[in-house]
């Protein structure tokens, strides 16, 4: 039996005009040759308005990869859970995903969204409009619906039951369509809406019902079978009231899930990882959003590798406490976010005149001050880049999506190792709390690890010069050369100096090491590849070409807006940087070398790479930016528009 | 342990060429003595010794020992050294310092290292004052105190009381000595270092230069009677009551050490990494 269809009323939206809301529904219209998504055949809700009753018209089905889907809803009511089985379940029908979230500043129980997009090909965007909207209830809906741009070709089902509907979507144009999720609920399975909205989103959204099942099976198999066999109704009821249930039986013989070399991972899980596989074996952090579920990961694990972690007192603690580690020893990564990073100026400084490697990891969500703590911004790398006192070299990278998360950490590791310095590694919200479907990340390139002192070497000089500016590190419980490490300037056997030969000395060795270091090509991700790619780089950036330039989390939607410029004949080169300081300002100029205009594209207010870039001579004085903060992302639609307002801009 | 292995160790073999940048007189010489005198008696082979410190002039004492040794930040003394003890619990850490480091900028971390207690020795040379930076009250100064610029009225503020504080805390070893009196102090240090938890000892250490009439400590100092207490209340009626002059071992209690996580070497990344398969 099919549940029936209740009507939406929509009377309190009658007559409002279809208009597209959001950023990037208002650009829906620069890219010549319109939208590849066809346009459903399921009425709007002027015209729902006009004929407020029941109707049982078949929901269309929607195929067009990618898809971008968002289950909505507040009050704890499951709709992450819903997107984590979703996700799950597209990579059982063989696609990629990408699951993003927002939640709102409620311990609990607050508004929440989740939003998949998935396909074919690997995602790292989450593209530019909701195509098919969900909402559990529409109470709070109003805080995120901004995160949610729906265009007119966009498909919005709700249940009637789930309250009045917001003039935002009706403004949006996106065609409305009526669920009976509640009936359905409360008919199979004691009311577990969210899961219906699972069977229900996953029909619509044409994936396979034994893909969804399995999905669920696997997200929900902590919480034990009852809760397994529950959400198997529900799902079947969903899936039922799209196809009928005739075609459940009939989907599920037809769909044995794929067995694939893929990974389902977090942003978070991917740093953890990373830095497990590059050696740290120690952490010590204080909790703070979006760092905690790093840490979180992390606490279990390490113990399984001899390794642990200590919950510190506050971030000044967590970043001696690495720092003390790693004096002896144990590589040690520390996790925070903005307002821990501010706190840990002086121990990184620390680390920078004693040579002690580190890496902190910094998960950056909005700021200043306490900020936006849920949602993310790429605001940080002015701290990251300039926030210790005195002249203080060191590392800075940036992950550049989630599988890189793990590359990027691993490397990071290793380098501050090699190298014997801290490395701060910008993350954000959007990459850390963001899930995957991805290949296995690849592992970092293998690199010498830190330098030890040789056994009988006599009169032990921990500082010394040397050709490459690395000195051997003596490990406590080494017999033969004890030493103190030392944060005031020093001499090369690590005693406190204030002469300005051994200042200048120090001060040349802290630097040298840095940039002698040959970094290899994976300083950048240039046009798609994990390196910037020798071959593409002999091509140069094509001549009167455009060539855009980012850092870590935006750089997916910067990839999928070239993509798209291609399409339509432009000549782009992508440059995204995972290593920003120091800054390898040769490959990076070759790089640009040839462009014909220049654009920044990144997530904070005032274009804090632009300028970082400028300072250092890299940009050309025609280079323009795109600049704008969190907490909504880079959408590759206003990459596109701002390419094309760029004056002058050279088209091949 | 290779400790067998090594020839017997004078007190002078623990110090390094290095001279203190110490004023004469100063007590902090004292605690670098008695130090080297309790390491030679307990003769722990030099390189298994890291001696962690903050900033300050009693926080310079590592480099003046022929030891491993961490000059870090103004404050963060307990914390490089609970990082360190936690990664290689092999390795006897000491940790050494004065009362505006351990007190004042470094006071959270001292409450935080008494409840972990980790097995580390605390080591406070208290003056009673900032001496690096030429005198300012520290919080052990009385709040009458009108001899610095900064509060020439005095500080106004209760005196800190360190061993109560750290009772209340959690510590399970608490003492206190002085450095007029090194061969008590030595033996403090012994014992300091033997107990098997975070082991706090005050001492009480003149500055000649910044608070002269200190050198009149030697006829206030008296042994604390009644001590060590074993129960935390005692110990609380003693520390809250006594006049900061009372030496000796104060409190001793053996309490569950801190217990990271049980470490499983064995388990491999590949097993970690195959969570994330599909
Ligand atoms: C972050 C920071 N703030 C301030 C200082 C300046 N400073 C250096 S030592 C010191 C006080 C030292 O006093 P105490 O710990 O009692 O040691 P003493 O010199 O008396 O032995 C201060 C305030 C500093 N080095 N770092
Ligand atoms: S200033 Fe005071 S504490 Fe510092 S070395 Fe001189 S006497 Fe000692």
């Amino acid at each position: 039996m099919v549940p029936p269809v209740v009507a939406l009323v929509f009377s309190d939206v009658a007559g409002i005009a279809s208009t597209s809301v959001g950023r990037t529904g208002a650009r829906d219209g620069i890219r010549p040759g319109a939208s590849p998504i066809p346009r459903p055949s399921v009425q709007t809700n002027s015209e729902l308005a006009d004929r407020p009753h029941t109707r049982r018209d078949p929901l269309p089905i929607r195929h067009e990869r990618p898809l971008a889907l968002a289950v909505t809803g507040s009050g704890g009511n499951g709709a992450l859970t819903a997107g984590m089985i979703l996700l799950a379940a597209v990579a059982r029908a063989g696609l990629y995903g990408l699951l993003t979230r927002s939640a709102g500043p409620q311990i609990r129980g607050g508004e929440s969204a989740a939003m998949l997009r998935f396909g074919p090909e690997p995602l790292a965007c989450i593209g530019d409009r909701i195509d098919l909207l969900l909402a559990l209830d529409w109470a709070n809906h109003l805080r995120f619906s901004e995160e949610l741009p729906l265009a007119r070709t966009s498909l919005v089902l709700a249940d009637p039951a789930a309250g009045t509907l917001p003039p935002v979507i009706a403004a949006s144009g996106a065609a409305l369509h009526p669920i009976a999720l509640r009936a359905a609920a409360r008919r199979y399975c004691d009311g577990r809406t969210n899961m219906v909205a699972v069977g229900v989103v996953g029909a619509v959204a044409g994936l396979p019902l034994a893909a969804l099942l399995q999905g669920a099976a696997e997200s929900l198999a902590p919480k034990g079978e009852a809760i397994v066999t529950a959400a198997t109704a529900c799902i079947r009821a969903g899936f039922a009231v799209v196809h009928g249930e005739a075609t459940v039986t009939a989907a599920e013989a037809s769909c044995p899930p794929a067995a694939l070399a893929r990974w389902n991972i977090s942003g978070n899980e991917a740093a953890g990882l990373g830095a497990l596989r590059g050696g740290v074996r120690f952490v010590a952090a204080y909790p703070i959003t979006p760092a905690s579920d790093l840490l979180e990961w992390l606490a279990p694990r390490l113990p399984r590798l001899g390794g642990l972690l200590i919950q510190a007192e506050d971030e000044l603690a967590a970043i001696n406490m690495v720092i003390g580690s790693s004096f002896g020893g144990v590589p040690a990564l520390t996790a925070t976010s903005g307002p821990g990073l501010s706190l840990m100026s002086e121990g990184l400084g620390l680390a920078v005149a004693s040579e002690t490697p580190i890496v902190v990891a910094n998960v950056m969500r909005g700021g200043p001050s306490t900020g936006i703590p849920t949602k993310s911004e790429q605001a940080d790398l002015d701290l990251a880049l300039y926030g210790l006192h005195g002249d203080a070299p060191h590392l800075v990278l940036a992950p550049l999506d989630i599988a890189d998360c793990a590359f990027t950490f691993d490397w990071a590791t290793r380098l501050t190792e090699r190298l014997q310095v801290p490395a701060i590694v910008l993350s954000d919200q959007a990459l850390g709390q963001a899930r995957a479907i991805c290949d296995p990340p690849p592992a970092a390139p293998a690199l010498a690890g830190r330098e030890r002192a040789v056994p009988g070497a006599g009169g032990y000089a921990r500082y010394a010069a040397s050709i490459d500016g690395v000195s051997p590190m003596a490990v406590p419980g080494e017999p033969g050369h004890m030493y103190t490490a030392e944060g005031l300037e020093h001499n090369a056997r690590g005693t406190p100096s204030s002469m300005a030969a051994d200042h200048c000395r120090q001060l040349d060795k802290r630097w040298h090491k840095l940039v002698a270091h040959n970094y290899g090509p994976t300083w950048a991700d240039i046009d798609g590849c994990l390196d910037s790619h020798p071959a593409a780089l002999l091509t140069g950036a094509a001549p009167g070409g455009l060539c855009l330039i980012t850092w870590g989390s935006s750089r997916g939607a910067v990839v999928e807006a070239a993509e798209r410029l291609r399409r339509d004949g432009w000549l782009v080169r992508v440059i995204a940087l995972r290593l920003l300081a120091p800054l390898q300002q040769a490959a990076l100029r070759a790089a640009i070398a040839g462009a014909g205009a220049v654009l920044v594209v990144e997530l904070n207010h005032r274009g804090q790479l632009f300028r970082y870039l400028h300072a250092q001579e890299v940009l050309p004085t025609t280079a323009r930016v795109l600049a704008h903060p969190g907490p909504l992302p880079l959408r590759p639609a206003e990459i596109i528009a701002a390419v094309q307002a760029l004056e002058d801009a050279p088209v091949a | 342990m290779d400790s067998t292995a090594i020839p017997s160790l004078g007190a002078r073999d623990y110090k390094s060429d290095l001279k203190p940048v110490w004023c004469p007189g100063c007590g902090h010489f004292a605690v670098l003595s008695a130090l080297t005198r309790t390491l030679a008696f307990l003769a722990l082979p030099k390189h298994r010794i890291a001696v962690i410190s903050g900033i300050g002039c009693s926080s310079r004492l590592p480099a003046y020992l022929d030891c491993y040794g961490f000059h870090g930040l103004h404050g963060r003394a307990l914390p490089l050294a609970t990082g360190l003890k936690a990664a290689r619990p092999d390795l006897t850490v000491i940790v050494t310092g004065g009362d505006g480091d351990g007190f004042s900028i470094g006071g959270n971390h001292f409450l935080h290292a008494c409840r972990r207690n980790l097995d580390l020795t605390y080591i406070v040379m208290d003056n009673q004052v900032y001496g690096m930076t030429k005198g300012q009250a520290s919080p052990t100064t009385r709040p009458d105190w009108r001899r610095s610029r900064l509060t020439p009225e005095g500080t106004g503020m209760q005196r800190f009381k360190p061993a109560a504080i750290a009772l209340a805390a959690g510590a399970g070893f608490i003492a206190r000595g002085f450095a007029g009196d090194p061969n008590g102090l030595s033996h403090l240090l012994a014992q300091a270092i033997e107990y098997p938890g975070f082991a706090f000892v005050q001492v009480l250490s003149p500055c000649q230069t910044f608070r002269p009439e200190s050198r009149e400590w030697k006829t206030r100092v008296h042994p604390c009677a009644g001590a060590p207490a074993r129960d935390p209340a005692t110990a609380a009626q003693l520390m809250l009551t006594d006049d900061g002059m009372a030496l000796g071992l104060l409190y001793a209690q053996v309490l569950p050490p801190f217990e990271s996580q049980p470490r499983l070497e064995g388990d491999d990344l590949a097993a970690i990494e195959a969570e994330f398969a599909l």
